[in-house]
């Protein structure tokens, strides 16, 4: 008898806080599983900031470090420079890498650093109640949008991964989901590839992951994926934005 | 075909349901007989002799709450 599938070692023995059918927690397993293939999870420091990932801390199984609100970049900064030999990377929602953090994400890709920064875009604030994010769709209604969000009033929504792909220091940025299994194992697959770079010296990588925020969508956690599918990978398309070939 | 065993840890399934879609075989229900600690009716397998063990429930649980074994 083989194992198909176990959970993680990467991950601890912690019950998720996350609501049902949230998919922070798919991407926790992600990430946990590359560190644990790439051999790396006893050297790695991972940095998150505030919002629903501001709990990670206890469910990964190596060196965590709170940062201030959007400032997750800055502090891995910090820490892959002073240890070179750490694999660093960050953990941040939309609502905080893109609206307070945005500054220190585009600046830590511009500067190249060598760290790897998982960003989950679920459109809207989760932690905080559901507020309108930069990444919320035209239309859609939040706490504060109520009556759906409106270009005169909020603009468009942020591409951050389209953004990001056009510095010179990105590596690598690529889109991905979570919404079914085979895009899971894509995510995976980026994932992987964004850590192997910083591995190998090359420089930052972003993945950008579609996911679903089921209790401040208002929606099934069923219904969220099919939402998800529907409404943000039109808007969001999925795919290699930056790869180091193409960054040289 | 390869046949496979799904494990649920039931106390920490919150019953989200994702797992029951991406079953290619559909056989994950909700267990409406139980409720969990959580306060949810957890998942589970009717006619495990149909699993395939193909992991996609697994993968797809946000929770880690399935062990997919194939034999």
């Amino acid at each position: 008898m083989t194992i198909v599938y176990d959970k993680s070692k990467g991950l601890t023995d912690a019950e998720l806080h996350f609501c049902p059918g949230c998919t922070h927690g798919t991407v926790h397993k992600l990430v946990a599983e590359v560190l644990i293939e790439l051999d790396v999870l006893d050297r790695s420091v991972g940095v998150v900031p505030v919002g629903c990932s501001a709990l990670s801390y206890d469910y990964f199984n190596c060196d965590m470090q709170q940062a201030s609100h959007g400032r997750a970049p800055a502090v891995a900064t910090g820490i892959k420079r002073v240890n070179p030999e750490l694999v660093v990377w960050t953990y941040q929602g939309d609502g905080d890498l893109a609206s307070i953090g945005a500054a220190e994400i585009v600046h830590v890709a511009h500067r190249g650093e060598k760290i790897t920064t998982i960003f989950i875009n679920n459109a809207i604030y989760g932690m905080t109640g559901g507020q309108m994010a930069p990444t919320t769709l035209i239309g859609q209604k939040t706490t504060t949008s109520q009556d759906g969000r409106t270009v005169e009033h909020s603009g468009r929504p942020l591409k951050v991964a389209e953004m990001l792909a056009t510095i010179d220091g990105a590596k690598f940025v690529e889109r991905v989901s979570v919404d079914s299994p085979a895009n899971i194992r894509k995510t995976k697959k980026a994932i992987k590839k964004a850590f192997e770079l910083q591995l190998s010296g090359e420089g930052f990588g972003i993945v950008e992951i579609l996911s679903t925020c089921p209790t401040n969508w208002a929606l099934t956690p069923r219904d969220s994926i099919k939402w998800l599918r529907d409404n943000m990978m039109p808007y969001y398309p999925l795919g290699n934005l930056r790869s180091p070939e193409e960054a040289k | 075909m390869a046949k496979g065993k799904v494990t649920f840890n039931t106390d920490i399934c919150k019953g989200c349901e994702l797992c029951i879609d991406v079953c290619p075989v559909n056989i994950i229900v909700m267990d409406e007989s139980m409720i969990n600690v959580k306060g949810f009716h957890p998942a589970t397998v009717i006619e495990m002799e149909k699993c395939i063990g193909c992991g996609n429930c697994a993968i797809t649980c946000p929770d880690s709450v399935i062990k997919v074994e194939r034999f």
